[in-house]
């Protein structure tokens, strides 16, 4: 037992700072969370009755939670298949050794390293679906004039501004700033095939095209299944892009979790604010969890 | 993001035999060419947007000029950014270096500890610090609050110090983890065979190869804080908040000076564009070992 702690007790001590500050910062915060949120601390002054699941009850049955929650499951479904569309287009154009393929990829990378407040000031502007003029006219502007003076007018949309399809247009940016990522992605997983594969399907008479559906495109799912675990769950976090875009943090049409969570803080209905926080932990743990389960698994293999 | 299925960051450009071109390889090529340019343009769109709109003055204020370049290139947009900013990047820059700094050290030990120095329960325990980076911090936000009022640390750059270290960890331990498990195991032997301690196999065999890790952790870490926002929401104010808040501010509201906060938005994305740019290789290993935060 003594020799035990003898050889891994310094590699605890090295490691404990990092391990007490995540328990508290973490697992403690989090299981503090769950205790507000059953607490009616609904205004800034302070009160601590034990309400149960009472305020967990309400937001679900709140038309506004609903839709909240409705439109976060249509933004990670946009923004999925937005980026898992391009990023994997892009990927297998850039998969063979092409001229120029540095500067492609950069280019498509790019947008990843500018934040979500800095490219939506330019995004509200795109989206922006109406001017209102010094006159008092409204005109077009941003990506509907583009449309419009390139002869695609009738792609000409409110955007954002739609109760029921606005939040789809808030994809459009998030698309556009992670595209690049999930190209990384796929090219890492293009890039670690072997090339013995390629040939030995070359040998065995395989076509080109039957190649990449039968020897190639299978052995990326790993990789698939990483990229839709990443963007789904920052798809579930996503906050700052809304905020930039939106000018009023309460906007119906663009509510989803994280900006209600927000919204519900400002108000001091900190009960609240803390059963939605719980909420986002629970859907992004519903992801998360199986898939850390998973790879562990796989890495004691 | 997590270990395993993310293949670890690999050189991307590797040469390989060019084919013999047949009259349809031909064709291919054109095609793919025509593609990769104009997702060039698509993708530097919002680029080209920020850039020219940041130096138009009032006469170019009307929509039907909206996409053209300026008529006269007016610098006032940046000048009313600049100033706006300038107090703001300061105060980035005080929080986001040192918190890289010590969050990378930290994850260093750890990743050292957890790769190399097997205790009982190592795998639960990496499990569980790996958790830390997926959580929705609003999940810890509100006692969060009430927590940092209790330590009676300062709203601004200190708190956000705090908050960009602990929630750095995560991270920062799995890119050292990964890093480390690709050093050889004999190098490790041969210290321990020389009698040399943890601490010391750490500190004299660990560290003076550890300069790749530390870069792509570096550069991860930069990049994340310096864009954040959700903690500088909860944390701070425009008086004493990092360049994002001083920035939403400067392009918030509903009447919005867009030559400034386009300007502004180009300030304030600089050093991070500035990182990628010179030290791109080693971002795409970030990206690649763990990219899972904001």
């Amino acid at each position: 037992m003594f020799k035990k702690v003898k050889t891994w007790g310094p590699a605890l001590a090295l490691i404990s700072p990092t391990l007490v500050l995540l328990a508290v910062f973490v697992y403690a915060l989090i299981a503090e969370n769950v205790r507000i949120s059953m607490t009616n601390q609904h205004t800034a002054r302070p009160s601590s009755d034990f309400v149960g699941m009472e305020n967990y009850f309400r937001l679900f049955g709140d038309a506004d939670f609903q839709h909240a929650l409705r439109n976060l499951l249509l933004l990670t479904v946009v923004f999925l298949a937005g980026t898992l569309i391009f990023g994997f287009l892009w990927a297998w154009i850039l998969e063979r050794p092409a001229f120029g393929e540095g500067f492609f990829r950069s280019v498509y990378l790019f947008p990843m390293a500018v934040s979500f407040i800095a490219s939506g000031v330019v995004w509200r502007w795109l989206l922006s679906s109406l001017q209102t003029d010094q006159s008092g006219g409204e005109r077009t502007t941003g990506l509907n004039r583009l449309l419009d003076s390139v002869g695609l007018g009738f792609l000409q949309n409110s955007w954002w501004s739609d109760p029921n399809w606005g939040i789809a247009a808030i994809a459009v940016p998030a698309i556009w700033q992670l595209s690049g990522y999930v190209m990384a992605l796929f090219l890492a997983g293009f890039r670690g095939i072997p090339e013995e594969l390629r040939e030995a399907a070359r040998i065995d008479g395989c076509s080109e095209w039957k190649l990449y559906r039968y020897v190639i495109f299978p052995q990326l799912s790993p990789v698939m299944l990483s990229a839709v675990i990443i963007i789904g769950h920052m798809s579930l976090k996503l906050f700052d892009l809304i905020r930039a875009i939106v000018p009023d943090a309460n906007t119906y049409d663009i509510q989803v979790p994280a900006t209600m969570m927000w919204v519900k803080y400002i108000g001091s209905d900190y009960a609240d604010s803390a059963a939605i926080g719980t909420i986002m932990l629970v859907l992004v743990a519903l992801v998360v969890v199986p898939y850390l389960v998973y790879t562990s698994r796989q890495e004691k293999r | 993001m997590t270990t395993a299925t993310v293949p670890p960051p690999v050189e991307v450009a590797r040469p390989r035999p060019p084919a013999p071109r047949t009259g349809r390889q031909k064709m291919n090529r054109t095609l793919k060419y025509a593609l990769l340019l104009l997702f060039v343009f698509v993708v530097l769109i919002p680029a080209y947007v920020l850039f020219i709109t940041s130096f138009k003055g009032p006469s170019d204020a009307d929509p039907s000029t909206a996409w053209l370049l300026p008529t006269t290139w007016e610098t006032a947009g940046w000048a009313k950014a600049w100033e706006t900013l300038a107090p703001a990047l300061g105060r980035t820059f005080a929080m986001v270096i040192p918190a890289s700094i010590i969050s990378a050290f930290l994850g260093s030990m750890n990743g050292f500890v957890l790769s190399r120095w097997r205790f009982p329960y190592a795998n639960v325990v990496f499990t569980l610090i790996l958790f830390g980076m997926f959580i929705p911090y609003q999940a810890v936000m509100i006692p969060l609050t009430q927590l940092m009022q209790v330590l009676g640390v300062p709203n601004g750059i200190p708190s956000l110090l705090v908050l960009h270290i602990v929630y750095g960890l995560p991270i920062c331990t799995l890119i050292f983890r990964n890093y480390y498990e690709s050093v050889p195991g004999e190098l490790i032997e041969a210290a321990r065979m020389d009698g040399a301690g943890l601490l010391r196999t750490y500190a004299s065999v660990i560290l003076p190869i550890s300069t790749p890790g530390f870069v792509v952790v570096l550069i991860w870490q930069f990049t994340s804080a310096w864009n954040d926002y959700l903690f500088a929401a909860f944390f701070s104010s425009g008086s004493n908040g990092p360049v994002t808040i001083a920035l939403s501010f400067l392009a918030g509201g509903q009447l919005t000076d867009y030559a400034a906060s386009m300007a502004g938005a180009l300030i304030a994305s600089l050093p991070t564009l500035l990182v990628y740019i010179i030290l791109g290789k080693y971002f795409v290993g970030g990206l690649m070992s763990g990219s899972v935060k904001g």
